[in-house]
């Protein structure tokens, strides 16, 4: 079954008096537990992409269904706990909140999204948090950790309320190659590990080795799918 | 919930000396209205026991229309000795009034053999007297402080003018209410202290004695001051001694009596009336600071956090979550302020008690402020205070609900 597919696919911002297109009748299809990117230069579409698939914004024309869902049609609020219930996200920025330590971070959507009890919150951060090798700094706020150190907090997060598929929109723009290799192969060693469905924009064409689908967007319009070298290890 | 205040209480942390200000803001805005409030409610008592207790009585009762012409204490308006008794027997059942006190007022001349002067004079049972206006003896300056029989306390004003000490003789001559001139001599007993108000330089003599100067056959009485045991209920009593009393009424079918309290009798009750009205104009003062600094601040808090509102809005937080999170943060400010104030306000005013700040009021020196917290005003301009800072924290905690998480993790 496909988590996800998309049928024409237009995306049109209003930017004043201007019209933009983001999006043109984009379409595609994603099944369940792929690890996945969208390349593409600056401006091509790749976050509006993210945004339309992550629940958070509506395409202007086209039909978008997400793990069964035709996320266009859902409310303000219905979208909301979709997000919470389906789907995960890693920013580029991080975006971890800087009042609450690496635990409670990644506690958070347990808590006010998910609202579990307090045993099993402890059991599924702690292994989380070890499976991201984070498990000793757990105690620290953020910025006491490198960005490196960030992003898997937030990749931990991310996959802490069981998501079926985890948005990642430039998820190694603002680390080293080094650390950004290090990220991509967490993100594949959780794929395997849970089966989650992985979706990550990028403009770096050294980091995409290890996906598996390549969709290479131009203009906003998917121009190319490739598979990549990162088959399954099955 | 728990979690929630936690999330708050680490964000007013995270901007220490934002919320500092703000804080202190409130706290210092309490702090102002509470020492005004416990020392202005102080000041007014202090006030209202002198006058009631050294003069005016809490209630007085006149014959209806004697109030009217009271500059000139018309003999012709007294309630005659009927009206009187009827009057004791109606204040006798009335549990709550603790003492009562029957005088004749008239003005007369006052002479010590070589000058004279106008001299208004009550007339007044002395046990009586004393037992209403517990004050009054404490008025007595030289001399002793007593009203026997041939006796007089006179005003310190006509004693100065007058050059006449205690122990002097003197001479009251008044007319009474049949046109014709009497006098009789006295001793002055003691000189008795000015204070403001009608009455405010009276002198005294025995009832018996005033009768004996207007020749009255029989009692007449032109004013009862009364005295309640519980001055907090003072409107009660007084309505229900009104209600009593308007049972009585004359051949034309009008009631007899006059009832008032010291608040229609004292110009101070509009001082004091002013003073209520300065402590809603700075209670209101309190509440611009409150609304005008905490808006200010969550404006900021919710314009700083826009990202972090796009990013625990994606996470799926819901609305009114994020809503109740920073309503949360204005609340704390609140509580907080409202806290340190509380105590500080405490603390001012323990010390004023202890350096025992003095003041004057007219001719009375050396009254001692004794400002005191009371719960009823804490728990109110703590509730008021904080309800105000969740009101202003409203406007920005809803724009932070509305946000749309794209546009907010656009935000740089
Ligand atoms: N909110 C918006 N209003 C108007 N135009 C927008 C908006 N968001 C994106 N665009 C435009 O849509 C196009 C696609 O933008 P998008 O952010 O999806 O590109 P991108 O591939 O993510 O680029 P980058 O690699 O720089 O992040 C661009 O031309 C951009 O200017
Ligand atoms: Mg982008």
């Amino acid at each position: 079954m496909n988590l996800i597919s998309a049928v024409d696919i237009n995306k049109i911002y209003q930017s004043g008096e201007i019209e933009v297109p983001a999006l043109r009748s984009v379409n595609f299809e994603i099944e369940a537990g792929s690890f996945i990117s969208f390349i593409g230069p600056s401006g091509s579409g790749k976050t509006t992409l993210l945004n339309l698939i992550g629940c958070l914004d509506k395409p202007t024309s086209g039909k978008l269904k997400v793990a069964g869902v035709i996320t266009s049609d859902l409310s303000r609020r219905e979208a909301a706990s979709f997000r919470g219930e389906n789907l995960g996200f890693i920013f580029q920025d991080f975006n971890l909140i800087p009042v609450l330590t690496v635990y409670e971070n990644v506690e958070y959507p347990l808590l006010l999204v998910q609202n579990l009890p307090y045993k099993e919150r402890k059991d599924r951060v702690h292994s989380l948090l070890e499976k991201v090798g984070m498990k000793d700094q757990m105690n620290k706020y953020p910025d006491q950790i490198s960005g490196g150190q960030k992003q898997r907090v937030a990749v931990a997060r991310a996959l802490v309320s069981k998501p079926r598929l985890v948005l990642a929109d430039e998820p190694t723009a603002n680390l080293d190659s080094k650390t950004a290799f290090m990220v991509i192969d967490i993100m594949r060693q959780m794929r395997d590990d849970y089966g989650v469905t992985f979706i990550f924009s990028t403009h770096d064409p050294k980091i995409v080795s290890e996906v598996e689908i390549l969709f290479t967007l131009e203009d906003g319009m998917l121009v190319n799918t490739s598979k990549g070298k990162g088959g399954r290890n099955d | 919930m728990i979690k929630l205040f936690k999330i708050a209480l680490r964000n007013l942390i995270r901007f220490k000396r934002r919320t500092l200000l703000t804080t202190s803001l409130i706290a210092i805005g309490v702090l102002f209205v509470m020492v005004f409030i416990a020392a202005s409610s102080s000041f007014n008592n202090i006030i209202i026991g002198q006058i009631t207790d050294s003069m005016l009585g809490h209630i007085q009762v006149h014959k209806r229309g004697y109030m009217a012409s009271i500059d000139s204490l018309p003999l012709t308006l007294n309630l005659s000795e009927k009206g009187w008794k009827k009057f004791q027997s109606i204040a006798e059942k009335i549990p709550e009034i603790e003492s009562i006190s029957p005088r004749i007022k008239f003005g007369g001349m006052f002479s010590n053999y070589m000058d004279s002067t106008n001299i208004r004079i009550n007339g007044v049972y002395p046990d009586m007297e004393i037992a209403t206006i517990p004050l009054l003896l404490a008025r007595v300056k030289g001399g002793e402080k007593t009203i026997k029989k041939g006796e007089i306390l006179i005003p310190e004003l006509l004693a100065t003018g007058l050059k006449v000490k205690a122990g002097d003789s003197v001479v009251v001559i008044a007319t009474n209410k049949d046109g014709s001139v009497n006098g009789k001599q006295f001793r002055v007993s003691g000189i008795i202290e000015s204070v403001t108000g009608p009455g405010g330089r009276d002198g005294y003599i025995h009832i018996e004695d005033a009768k004996d100067i207007l020749r009255m056959e029989e009692l007449e009485v032109s004013e009862v001051a009364i005295r309640i045991n519980d001055f907090s209920k003072l409107n009660k009593i007084n309505d229900q001694l009104t209600k009593n009393l308007s049972e009585s009424k004359n051949k034309k079918g009008k009631p007899i009596f006059d009832i008032r309290t010291w608040e229609k009798l004292s110009p101070f009750y509009n001082i004091s009336k002013m003073i209520d009205i300065m402590t809603i104009f700075i209670k209101l003062m309190l509440i611009a600071i409150v609304l005008v600094s905490i808006m200010n601040v969550m404006i900021m808090a919710v314009y700083e956090r826009i990202r972090e509102i796009g990013t625990i809005s994606a996470i799926g937080t819901m609305p009114e979550k994020i809503l109740v999170l920073f309503l949360i943060e204005g609340f704390s400010l609140g509580v907080i302020g409202v806290i340190i104030g509380n105590i500080l306000a405490g603390i001012s005013i323990f010390l004023m008690n202890l350096i025992k700040i003095t003041f004057n009021f007219s001719r009375q020196t050396g009254y001692v402020l004794s400002p005191e917290l009371k719960i009823g005003d804490i728990i109110f301009v703590s509730v008021v205070v904080i309800v105000m800072s969740v009101f202003a924290t409203l406007q920005p905690a809803i724009k932070a609900a509305k946000m749309e998480p794209v546009d907010a993790l656009r935000h740089v």
